[in-house]
């Protein structure tokens, strides 16, 4: 890309042609506030936090979608652009519940963050305020329509990223609102719940509903990991509080997921506290008292035991059954929760130590 | 007065005006036939020269919107938009339903000239006649073979068809329609691409108000000269201007540009109805500035209504006399717009109802002292700074009402009643 020259707030700065100003002054470290703009999304020019004055320009121009041009000046904090911006505040806080003392996004949300830089309050306009009911029955996303900015972000999602297209804005004007489907419970539209919605937004208005009152950003420390799911290897940033996994996010430096997940990287976290978990092997009774095989009583019943145990059961069942009915009556399956180089290992394990060709994986079933 | 010979409404006179006879009786379709023979280059020199300006609002130079189209796209589109959702506005309504004919020629003509061959027509779906009349004019042109395949034997071929809104104003908006007729939301898209880079279904088109499509036959008929010769420095040609409100004939009048308010209102219009004495004028349509009584004389064209303070939008006139409220007007006009915004951007979404929530606590009676400055600074706050120019609309009547009308405000606010009526509203 050739390269431009241009000026944000007196600063001469080099752009690259065809990046819009918001680009432009981000790449130069320059920041410049948005709500509907996502690195990740198309360009939506809607909610008019980012506007910025540029010379010769008689209108303020959203810096989000204004495309910088050689010899361009732009100002991203003149008086004039501070006032529209606080205006435009103004009127997203004046319907707006403004419980962000109990708002799970608390520390979290870019409403939040610029109604405080901006010293909005949320008493300059007193008029008709939304009050819809925060009822959607779907397992694991709030929906709460009151504290929708109406920012598109999350509909760019569904239907950008993750190509599902479930969510869309109904009704026009002050009505509008966003809604899934035909306008249904989400989990009647063609929701996959990848949750790519949640992750984009902006506000509290989309919140996984097993983080709810979980902790504050603050009270949580983040640990990175790959997602242990499938091969896919998913980078996921927990967010942990006493031990406990209170959030997942996708994390944006992964290099398979740019920070998306499905449902179960984001929202199949439970059984990693689940009391139901299995957290040792478990062997039936009767091949650790080294008996004969039965079914009955406790003979058959599991029982807690520690790995050399159990492997070395499992060694001398197969070299049994191995001996006394050939290779090829054992089977090997795999799994795509393995690593490529476990799943490698198998295959040398069943061919060459076992001596049969049975090896399968789980991701051709 | 020398009595001006209509161009658009011409046939309207005729019985049956709406039918293909009668167009075809009167010359109908006969300059598109000897059009789609011509160099198609020709034919945009003709409309630049003409100095023709879109009718649909924002008068942008027909000729050089043509000029934008590509040369080189293999599929091109024309959008012909019969949404007229200003108000105040009806002549789209009275071409479509009186000489739907005359607006089908013209796409012909322009068609040809950008090198479309397909054409959509978009109307406001509460024109039930219109949309009536749409379907069989066009069904009827298939058949007297002007659309369809080799038109004329020209070997240019142009497929018609008609779409209804569903009900929305915004939808007249160029790129809001493009949205509608491909089935989708009714809103705004972001501008560049313009619709004659990209428009409907991805194609490069040609977006008109039907009143400016309706003048091709005429500029390629007569010439642009004649069209030129009408008119003002910078308006050219005939308009047909909807006068509405306390006149005593409100109606469609073709009249060319650049008369006087005066005349149109007292000449045309037939005076102000029961001799009242007349208080403001709306020149342009609903999100047009409006003028006082003073301002009268001022010619209806672009460049002069510019330079009153308001604009000549769609022409439509809303003539208010001595016992209208102007708090009541630009409140009622206010809940329009609020009704209407799209919801996409912020300013116009939010802000549009605070604007009307402010006027309607004035008209109530219930007025706070510093609300005529609080209008004045959302209205600040809204135009200029929103996705569309539904935002600088929306604050045209509240505003250029406390321009001209301040004190009624300021009485309203003070004895919480109207200084019209007497009561609060
Ligand atoms: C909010 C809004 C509503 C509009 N409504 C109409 C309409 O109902 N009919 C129309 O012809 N143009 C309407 N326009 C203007 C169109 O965007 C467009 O400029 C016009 O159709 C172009 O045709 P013209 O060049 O022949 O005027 C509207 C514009 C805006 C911003
Ligand atoms: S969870 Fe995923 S599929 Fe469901 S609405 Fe959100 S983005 Fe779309
Ligand atoms: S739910 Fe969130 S992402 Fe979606 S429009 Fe509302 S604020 Fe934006
Ligand atoms: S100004 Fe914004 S909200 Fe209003 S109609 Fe245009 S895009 Fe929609
Ligand atoms: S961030 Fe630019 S308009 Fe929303």
């Amino acid at each position: 890309m050739p390269t431009i020259n241009i000026t944000i707030d007196g600063r001469k700065i080099q752009a690259e042609a065809g990046q819009t100003v918001l680009q432009a002054a981000r790449a130069a470290g320059i920041f410049i506030p948005v709500l509907c703009e996502h690195p990740a999304l198309p360009p939506e020019g809607a909610c008019r936090i980012c506007l910025v004055e540029v010379e010769k320009q008689r209108a303020l121009q959203p810096a989000c979608t204004f495309p910088a041009t050689e010899g361009m000046a732009a100002f991203t904090r003149s008086p004039r652009v501070m006032a529209a911006r606080k205006f435009t505040l103004e009127l997203l806080v004046s319907d707006h519940p403004l419980d962000c003392m109990t708002c799970d996004a608390t520390g979290n949300c870019l409403l939040q963050d610029l109604a405080y830089e901006y010293g909005v309050t949320g008493d300059r306009f007193k008029g008709k305020q939304h009050n819809y009911p925060v009822t959607d029955p779907n397992p694991f996303i709030q929906v709460d329509r009151n504290k929708c900015i109406l920012c598109r972000r999350c509909v760019r999602a569904c239907q950008n990223v993750n190509g599902v297209e479930a969510i869309s804005v109904f009704y026009r004007g002050f009505n509008a609102y966003i809604g899934f489907g035909a306008d249904g419970a989400m989990q009647d539209s063609p929701c996959e719940f990848c949750g790519s919605c949640v992750a984009v937004c902006p506000t509290g208005a989309l919140w996984p509903k097993m983080s709810i009152g979980k902790g504050r950003p603050w009270q949580t420390k983040t640990v990175d990991t790959i997602c242990s799911y499938c091969g896919v290897g998913c980078k996921l940033t927990l967010h942990v509080k006493d031990n406990e996994i209170v959030r997942v996010e996708g994390a944006p430096d992964g290099p398979a997921n740019h920070g998306w997940t499905c449902v179960k990287g984001r929202f199949g976290y439970d059984y990693v506290h689940h009391p139901d978990r299995v957290l040792r092997p478990k062997v039936r009774r009767y091949l650790l008292d080294g008996k004969k095989k039965s079914r009955k009583g406790a003979a058959w019943e599991w029982v807690e035991t520690d790995w050399d145990t159990a492997l070395d059961i499992t060694a001398r069942r197969m070299l049994q059954v191995r001996e006394e009915t050939g290779p090829d009556s054992i089977g090997v399956l795999t799994s795509a929760k393995c690593l490529n180089e476990e799943n490698y290992l198998m295959n040398k394990f069943a061919r060459q130590v076992v001596g049969t060709n049975n090896i399968d994986h789980c991701a051709r079933l | 007065m020398t009595k001006f010979e209509p161009v658009l409404t011409r046939n309207t006179r005729y019985p049956d005006s709406e039918k293909i006879a009668t167009y075809l009786a009167h010359g109908g379709y006969e300059t598109a036939r000897s059009a789609v023979k011509m160099q198609p280059d020709a034919i945009i020199e003709m409309v630049k020269r003409s100095g023709l300006r879109g009718r649909g609002g924002a008068g942008f130079p027909a000729g050089v919107k043509w000029g934008f189209m590509p040369t080189d796209a293999p599929q091109k589109i024309v959008a012909v938009n019969t949404d007229e959702g200003e108000p105040g506005t009806f002549k789209d309504r009275e071409i479509v339903e009186r000489d739907p004919h005359s607006v089908i020629e013209g796409v012909i003509i322009a068609a040809y000239a950008v090198g479309a061959n397909r054409a959509y027509v978009y109307i406001r779906g509460e024109f039930f006649l219109g949309v009536k009349r749409w379907i069989k004019a066009i069904a009827d042109a298939y058949e007297q073979g002007c659309l369809g395949k080799n038109i004329f034997g020209s070997g240019f071929d142009l497929d018609m068809s008609v779409h209804r809104g569903a009900g929305a104003y915004i939808c007249g908006e160029e790129t809001a329609m493009i949205e509608s007729l491909e089935g989708k939301r009714g809103s705004p898209r972001l501008k560049p691409p313009y619709p004659a880079q990209i428009g409907l279904f991805g194609l490069p088109t040609l977006v008109h108000n039907i009143e400016t499509l309706a003048c091709i036959p005429h500029i390629v008929g007569r010439g642009p000269e004649w069209f030129a010769g009408i008119g003002t420095a910078e308006s050219k040609g005939p308009k047909i201007f909807s006068v509405s409100g306390h006149v005593n004939q409100p109606g469609n009048y073709e009249l060319p540009l650049g008369i006087s308010l005066r005349e149109i209102i007292y000449e045309y219009a037939g005076g102000m109805r029961g001799g009242r004495a007349l208080k403001a004028v709306i020149p342009g349509g609903a999100s047009t500035p409006m003028l006082t009584a003073s301002q009268v004389d001022v010619p209806m064209a672009f460049e002069t209504l510019k330079a009153a303070g308001s604009e000549l939008g769609t022409g439509a006139i809303v003539v208010m006399d001595e016992t209208t409220c102007m708090v009541e007007a630009a409140c009622r006009l206010s809940k329009f717009f609020a009704h209407e915004s799209c919801g996409r951007c912020t300013p116009c979404r939010v802000g549009s109802v605070r604007l009307y929530e402010i006027l309607e606590r004035i008209r109530r009676g219930k007025g706070q002292k510093d609300d005529i400055e609080f209008i004045l600074e959302i209205a600040r706050g809204i135009d200029g700074n929103t996705f569309c120019p539904m935002g600088a609309a929306l604050v045209n009547p509240a505003r250029s009402a406390i321009q001209h009308f301040r004190d009624e405000f300021e009485y309203h606010i003070a004895n919480q009643r109207c200084p019209v009526s007497g009561k609060p509203n």
